[in-house]
C-alpha cells in the first residue's frame, strides 16, 4: 500500500512534535526541522500528484479500516493540485521568512516553527480528507494555530485583531458542524463518497437542504466572502508577515477548495443547480464581493490593507466562478484556487522583502523603491500584472475561462465585475508603482532638482541625504542606496516569479491534465 | 396553534439548541465586554455540542456496553438489537468537539490577558478608543 498521503499530513504533525522538543536544547534546531518536515511533504505531494495522474484516485485508510466505518483520506485529482500548492508555498515561505521571523519575533521563533508546522498540518489534512467531520476537526486545527500566529504580529493591534477573528471563525466553523450533523441526521453516514451515494435518494428533503446551507454558510465566513469578511484585513495586516505570507495565499484558498468539494463531490452539481434555485443569487453576491473588494481596496493608504482587500475581491471571482453553473465557470474557479494562490504568495513575499528593508508599508514610505529593491519591485510588478490579468501571466487565463463562463451562463454582471475589477486593480497596482518609482526617495526632495532626472545612482552621490525615520537602518536611510533584501528571499521571489509565468504558459495543459478530468 | 404546540413538544432538542445558539449570538455581538463575548462564543459552541448529544438517543435504549459481552460467552453469542443501544458515534465526535472548543477558549482568554496587559481594559469601546488614540500619537 503507498503510504504517500498519510506521510503527506504526518510528516508537518511529526515534525512540530520534535520542532518544539528540539528548541530545549537549540533553538536553531527547530527551524532546520521544520525544513525537513516540509520537505518531505513537498516530495510526497508531488509523488502523489503523479501516481493520481498516472493511476487515478487514491484511497487511503488510515489505521486500516474500512470506509464509511474508518476516516480515508481521498486524493483525486483536484485536491493533489492543491496539496501541491501547499506543501510547495509553505516551504518555500520557509526558506524565505527566516530572517523575517528571526527580526520579528526573535524570543519566540521555535514555537513560530511548531505553529507553522501545525498549520500546515491542518491545510493538508482539509484538503486530502474524505470524511466530513474530520474536515471540521483540521478547519479548527488550522484556525487555532492561525489565530495564535496571527496574535504574535503587531504588538497593539494583532491580539485585539486575532480575537475578532476567533469571534467569527468560531460562528463560521459551528455552522459547518450544524450542517455536518444535519447530514449525519439525514444520512447516518460521515464519509463524503457515501454520504454523496445516500443523498441522491433523498434530494428534496429540508434536512438536507438546511445542512447545504449551513454548510455553504460556514464555509463562505472563513473564506472571507464579502459580507462576511470583516476579520480578514486586519487579521492579515497586523500578523507577522513570515505567517502572513503562508495564511493569505493558502487559508482562503483551501476553503474555496472545500467548497468546491462540498458543491461537486458531497452535493452534486445536479442537486444545487437544478432542485435548489440559488445560483443566481449567489452569483450576484459574488459580483458585490468583487466591486466591493476592489473599490476598497482602492481607498486603502497601506500596502497591506490594499493586499488584504485584493484578497475579499479574489475569492468572489471563485465563488462566482463555481456557482455559474457550468464546466467553463468551473474550470476558472479551480485554476484560480491555483493562480491566485501563486500571484498572493509573490505578492506577500515582496511585501515581506519592504518590510525587511523598511519596516513601513505605508505609501507614503514606499518612494524610491524601484531604485533601492529592483528585483523585489520586478517579483511585485509581475505579481500586480498577473492580478490585473495581463496575458503572458496566470492570472489572465483563469480569468478567461471566468469570463467565457459568465458568458456561457448568461450572467453578463459578473463578466462585468470582473472586467471593472481588473480596471480596479490596473489603477490600484499603478498608484502603487507610480509612488515607488517616481515619487522622490524620502529626505531627497531638496537635493533632487526638478525637471533633470537622474539616474537613481546619481541622486544618491548628490549629496548627504538625512534618514527620514530615526529608525530606519543607516544603510538604505537615502532609500535610493539598492538595499535589496537578502537572497534567500529574492531567490524566493524569483521561483514564484518564475512559476506565475509558467502557470500562464501550461494553463491548458492544466486544465486538460487535471481540470477537466476531475470534473467529468 | 395546537399543531405548532405539538410541533415544538415533539422536536423540543430543537427548539432547545436553537435558543441556547441565539442566547451566545446574542452575547457575542451585543455585549461590549470580552470576557462576556467569549462566555457568549463558549454557550454557541455547547449549543451545538448539545444538538449532537442529543441526537444519539432512543427512546428505552441505553449505554452502549454489550452486557455478558466478556467473560463465558463471547460477544458474538449475545443477539445484539441495535434499537436497544444509543447511538455511541454523535457522543465520540463530540468528545473532539468539546476538545476543539477548550482549546478554542483558551486561545481567546490569552488573547484577553495579552489585550489586558496593554491596554488595561476589557471593554470593547475603551479599547476602540485606546487603540485610536494610539494610531494618532504615531
Amino acid at each position: 500500500m503507498n503510504n504517500m498521503p498519510a506521510i503527506l499530513v504526518l510528516a508537518p504533525l511529526l515534525g512540530a512534535f520534535f520542532a518544539g522538543l528540539a528548541a530545549w536544547i537549540q533553538k536553531q534546531l527547530s527551524y532546520y526541522i521544520a525544513l525537513a518536515a516540509l520537505a518531505v511533504s513537498c516530495v510526497a505531494a508531488v509523488s502523489v500528484l503523479a501516481d493520481v495522474i498516472t493511476s487515478g484516485t487514491m484511497q487511503y485508510r488510515m489505521a486500516g479500516w474500512a470506509p464509511p466505518m474508518g476516516i480515508e483520506l481521498r486524493i483525486d485529482l483536484l485536491n493533489a493540485m492543491v496539496l501541491v500548492l501547499i506543501s510547495v508555498i509553505a516551504f518555500v515561505n520557509l526558506v524565505a521568512s527566516v530572517q523575517n521571523v528571526a527580526r520579528e519575533i526573535p524570543d519566540r521563533a521555535p514555537s513560530f516553527y511548531v505553529m507553522y508546522l501545525l498549520f500546515v498540518v491542518g491545510l493538508t489534512g482539509v484538503t486530502a480528507t474524505g470524511d466530513l467531520f474530520n474536515l471540521y476537526v483540521l478547519i479548527e486545527i488550522t484556525s487555532l494555530t492561525s489565530y495564535a500566529l496571527i496574535a504574535l504580529g503587531d504588538k497593539d493591534r494583532a491580539p485585539l485583531a486575532a480575537l475578532n477573528y476567533i469571534f467569527i471563525g468560531v460562528i463560521g466553523a459551528s455552522f459547518y458542524l450544524l450542517g455536518v450533523g444535519y447530514l449525519y441526521i439525514t444520512t447516518g453516514s460521515l464519509n463524503m463518497a457515501d454520504v454523496a451515494v445516500i443523498l441522491t435518494g433523498i434530494q428534496g428533503s429540508t434536512a438536507v437542504l438546511t445542512a447545504f446551507i449551513l454548510c455553504i454558510l460556514g464555509v463562505w465566513i472563513k473564506m472571507a466572502l464579502f459580507p462576511l469578511h470583516v476579520w480578514l484585513p486586519n487579521a492579515y495586516a497586523f500578523a507577522p508577515v513570515g505567517f502572513a505570507r503562508v495564511v493569505a495565499p493558502l487559508m482562503t484558498k483551501v476553503m474555496v477548495y472545500v467548497m468546491v468539494r462540498l458543491m461537486v463531490t458531497v452535493f452534486g452539481m445536479e442537486y444545487i443547480f437544478e432542485t435548489l434555485h440559488l445560483a443566481d443569487a449567489v452569483v450576484w453576491l459574488a459580483v458585490i464581493a468583487i466591486l466591493a473588494g476592489a473599490f476598497t481596496a482602492l481607498f486603502q493608504k497601506d500596502l497591506k490593507k490594499m493586499l488584504a482587500y485584493i484578497i475579499v475581491c479574489e475569492i468572489g471571482y471563485m465563488v462566482g466562478g463555481a456557482w455559474l453553473g457550468n464546466t467553463l465557470g468551473m474550470t476558472g474557479a479551480i485554476l484560480h484556487i491555483l493562480n491566485d494562490g501563486l500571484m498572493t504568495f509573490a505578492l506577500f513575499l515582496a511585501l515581506g522583502n519592504i518590510i525587511y528593508m523598511r519596516r513601513q508599508t505605508v505609501f507614503s514610505d514606499l518612494s524610491g523603491l524601484f531604485a533601492a529593491m529592483p528585483w523585489t519591485m520586478a517579483g511585485f510588478v509581475l505579481a500586480g500584472l498577473s492580478i490585473i490579468g495581463v496575458p503572458p501571466t496566470c492570472g489572465f487565463f483563469s480569468k478567461w475561462y471566468l469570463v467565457l463562463g459568465a458568458f456561457e451562463a448568461g450572467a453578463y454582471h459578473f463578466a462585468a465585475a470582473l472586467i471593472i475589477s481588473s480596471l480596479v486593480c490596473a489603477v490600484l497596482f499603478f498608484k502603487v508603482f507610480e509612488i515607488c518609482f517616481f515619487a522622490p526617495a524620502p529626505g531627497a526632495q531638496g537635493h533632487h532638482v526638478p525637471g533633470n532626472p537622474q539616474p537613481p545612482h546619481d541622486i544618491h552621490t548628490a549629496g548627504n541625504l538625512q534618514p527620514s525615520h530615526g529608525h530606519h537602518a543607516a544603510g538604505h536611510a537615502g532609500a535610493v542606496v539598492m538595499a535589496e533584501a537578502p537572497v534567500s528571499m529574492l531567490a524566493a521571489l524569483g521561483l514564484v516569479s518564475a512559476s506565475i509565468i509558467a502557470a500562464g504558459v501550461y494553463a491548458g495543459t492544466i486544465v486538460d491534465t487535471i481540470i477537466l478530468p476531475f470534473l467529468q | 396553534m395546537s399543531d405548532i404546540l405539538a410541533l415544538i413538544v415533539a422536536k423540543y432538542n430543537f427548539w432547545l439548541y436553537i435558543i441556547l445558539m441565539m442566547i451566545g449570538l446574542y452575547a457575542m455581538i451585543a455585549k461590549n465586554n470580552l470576557m462576556k463575548k467569549l462566555v457568549g462564543m463558549n454557550i454557541f459552541q455547547t449549543a451545538i455540542i448539545l444538538f449532537y448529544v442529543s441526537i444519539g438517543y432512543k427512546h428505552g435504549a441505553t449505554l452502549p456496553i454489550i452486557q455478558g459481552g466478556h467473560g463465558g460467552h463471547s460477544a458474538h453469542d449475545v443477539v445484539i438489537h441495535a434499537a436497544d443501544y444509543i447511538n455511541p458515534l454523535p457522543h465520540v465526535l463530540m468528545l473532539t468537539a468539546i476538545v476543539v472548543s477548550v482549546a478554542t477558549f483558551g486561545v481567546a482568554m490569552a488573547l484577553c490577558v495579552r489585550i489586558y496587559q496593554r491596554y488595561q481594559t476589557l471593554e470593547e469601546d475603551e479599547l476602540r478608543m485606546r487603540v485610536s488614540e494610539r494610531i494618532t500619537h504615531e
